[in-house]
């Protein structure tokens, strides 16, 4: 009998060498005539292990990792086709501790099936969602994602339900759903994660969305950078379609919808929603002004649902199992679960999917074991480029999206960042502006003139010019852009400005001998 | 040229919201957008040069002169600052004796930044034509580099 080994094709494993492993493994095979058959999943976001090699055993899937090429031999001489022991060993996968605590709901697949395998998605649980929606008036299912309490996970938190609602309530005779892949927060990676390792979960989620509000066209914007899920999606797209999966007669039903990725081309502004309509539309991604609601009046200017992927990916889930059930999670006003992601200084960086109301602390020290490098972590970037920073005395503040807005934080889509000591906050502020004005859009001023003069205020400060006057003309400069901007680009940056002034006002003001303006990446 | 520019917007102009898809399609083909391109797709999809232009240049993505033959793309967001990337850009610049958004003069590599390729797990991160590269060390990016210059 053939012996499974998985061997993930997520774009991270690979970028640590899962592809030349599971060659690797595969002519160790041959060589010694053995009968081995490998089968490539996504990654269980343990990345630190990463390549992580599980082999299914009679007592089930045994994890060896990191696996470089030059221990291939040395894991066959050891018998880990049976699950032996070697000192790679890390013993049963869904025991693992970074693994057996977490409530992964979202991600329950990614990392366990082969994620363009129709039948190892039916097998774990997978369009039972949508089977229960074909069954229901588009108003029960509108209401079921609402009595969830899902909100959306691309950072705004609005509730999804409501957003759809609206979509479903107003009358046309086309309307879209559309899928925001364009994940450009640095530190996040849930969204490429979840379409690498269970993309039929993301296609599931929109067709349910299209049942609840009336369309029969979606599409994915996909952000460039990803060739990896591109290729993935588009792979599962079309075995969709064969298996009526997609298109028309939707499992045998009447309902008809079809799914198409589009890319981006390297605009972080194109994750804002209505950026992101333009751009889908062929034109410059700026941002439109509000009213209309892209709910009202999106793309094409037709009625458009407009969420993330790890929104549109939690609505399978919430269908099949009932609203009551994912709303039992999480605390206050933050219901459900939250793939979280650790990244930046960190030993044990990965996806940690748990309920609302964890602590910073458990996340950076349980599961992110403390920073890579041994030195104190001073200060973490929640939310992106676009999040604050928060110091080591805000660490007890819980994943909750009121408890961080109370400490001037925000969660957007749940990535964090961890920085040693020796990070300069100076230069992170620098580099916020800095970031800014190489991605806005150019229509309002606050944002395209206030980054590049916020460059220059900072530069002045690191040169040590008047850096009392220099700090109170940021805080000005910066509450220009948080009250003048109309979008979340200009309006944000503020965010990581300001944190940083607040919390670390020493990186600011300390000479610097020898210092000289650094020039920016992009004109 | 011209006939392969005008057979890709006669492939996909009939698409919603074709613009982008074009220009991809050009990029793909021909390893950047000639300026010669834009009054063909400007006819064919019924736009103006102004706006073909105005997309082309919004883009960071797009090129307007053919890249090198190896694109390194090096990753300055937070989460690969934290882990010493920005040491990597320095390296990079130094190593192929160019700037960002440059090409070495042997033709063989440009140098892009990129604002996160979503490998932040895996910082410092480094993206060579369509292939990524996690944890990248100083003497991992030297051997890197040197490997692109040697492949033609």
């Amino acid at each position: 009998m053939s012996t499974v080994v998985y061997v993930p094709r997520d774009a991270a494993a690979l970028a640590l060498g899962a592809e030349q492993v599971a060659q690797a493994i595969a002519a160790q095979a041959q060589k010694s005539g053995l009968d081995v058959t490998i089968r490539r999943n996504g990654s269980r976001g343990l990345y630190w292990l990463e390549p992580l090699v599980e082999v299914e055993t009679p007592q089930g899937r045994v994890a060896y990792g990191p696996v470089s090429v030059k221990d291939v031999a040395g894991l066959f001489t050891a018998g880990f086709l049976s699950g032996k022991a070697h000192a790679l060993c890390l013993g049963a996968t869904a025991q693992h501790p970074y693994l057996i605590r977490q409530n992964r709901l979202t991600f329950a697949r990614v990392g366990v099936i082969d994620p363009v395998s129709i039948s190892d998605y039916l097998a774990h649980g997978g369009f039972q969602g949508l089977q229960r929606a074909l069954g229901m008036e588009p108003a029960q299912i509108v209401q079921c994602v609402t009595d969830s309490g899902l909100r959306g996970r691309g950072g705004a938190a609005f509730p999804t339900g409501i957003k759809w609602r609206t979509v479903l309530d107003t009358a046309a005779t086309q309307k879209y759903i559309t899928c925001n892949a364009d994940e450009g927060d640095s530190g996040t990676y849930a969204d490429r994660m979840l379409m690498e390792g269970d993309p039929y979960l993301l296609i599931e989620g929109m067709t349910i969305a299209a049942l609840a509000v009336g369309a029969t066209q979606g599409y994915i914007y996909l952000r460039a950078e990803y060739p990896h899920a591109h290729k993935i999606l588009n792979e599962a797209i079309a075995l969709a379609y064969q298996q009526h999966y997609l298109g028309a007669q939707l499992l045998g039903s009447a309902h008809r919808f079809d799914l198409e990725v589009r890319l981006g081309a390297g605009a972080y502004i194109c994750g804002e929603e209505t950026s992101m309509l333009e751009s889908l539309e062929g034109r410059r991604g700026e941002v439109r002004v509000r009213p209309p609601l892209p709910a009202v009046k999106g793309l094409f200017g037709k009625p458009t649902v407009v969420n993330n992927v790890i929104s549109l990916a939690t609505v399978p889930t919430i269908l099949q199992h009932g609203a009551a059930h994912y709303r039992d999670y999480g605390i206050g006003r933050s219901r459900g679960t939250l793939p979280i992601q650790l990244a930046g200084n960190l030993k044990r960086p990965g996806l940690v999917e748990l309920a609302f109301g964890v602590s910073l602390r458990e996340l950076l020290y349980d599961y992110g074991g403390g920073s890579a490098s041994g030195r104190p972590l001073r200060a973490v970037q929640i939310g992106g480029p676009l999040g604050a920073y928060l110091p080591a005395q805000q660490f007890d503040t819980l994943i909750d999206y009121e408890a961080l807005s109370a400490v001037g934080a925000l969660l957007g889509h749940g990535g964090i960042v961890a920085f040693d000591d020796t990070v300069d906050m100076a230069h992170m502020a620098r580099y916020a502006m800095e970031f800014c004005a190489v991605e806005s859009c150019g229509k309002c001023t606050p944002c395209r003139i206030g980054s590049t003069r916020g460059v220059e205020v900072i530069d002045r400060l690191l040169r040590g010019v008047d850096g009392e006057a220099q700090l109170r003309q940021l805080e000005s400069l910066c509450d220009t852009m948080a009250e003048g901007s109309l979008c979340g680009l200009g309006g944000m940056t503020p965010f990581p400005v300001r944190s940083a002034v607040k919390y670390f006002r020493e990186d600011f003001l300390k000479p610097r001998p020898g210092i000289q303006g650094s020039q920016h990446a992009r004109a | 040229m011209n006939d392969r520019i005008n057979t890709i917007v006669a492939r996909l102009g009939q698409q919603p919201g074709p613009l982008l898809l074009v220009l991809h399609a050009i990029q793909d083909e021909l390893g950047f957008i000639p300026s010669d391109a834009i009054p063909l797709v400007a006819q064919g999809l019924n736009l103006s040069r102004a706006e073909v232009h105005g997309v082309v240049s919004f883009y960071h993505y797009f090129r307007h002169s053919p890249p090198g033959r190896h694109t390194v793309r090096i990753c300055r967001a937070e989460s690969c600052q934290a882990m010493n990337g920005t040491a990597l850009e320095q390296q990079a610049q130094r190593h192929l004796g160019i700037g960002f958004n440059e090409t070495t003069s042997d033709g063989a590599v440009s140098l892009e930044p990129v604002y996160c390729l979503g490998a932040c797990a895996c910082s410092p991160a480094v993206m060579i034509n369509d292939e990524l590269h996690g944890r990248v060390t100083p003497a991992r990016l030297d051997e890197l580099l040197a490997q692109c210059r040697e492949r033609t």
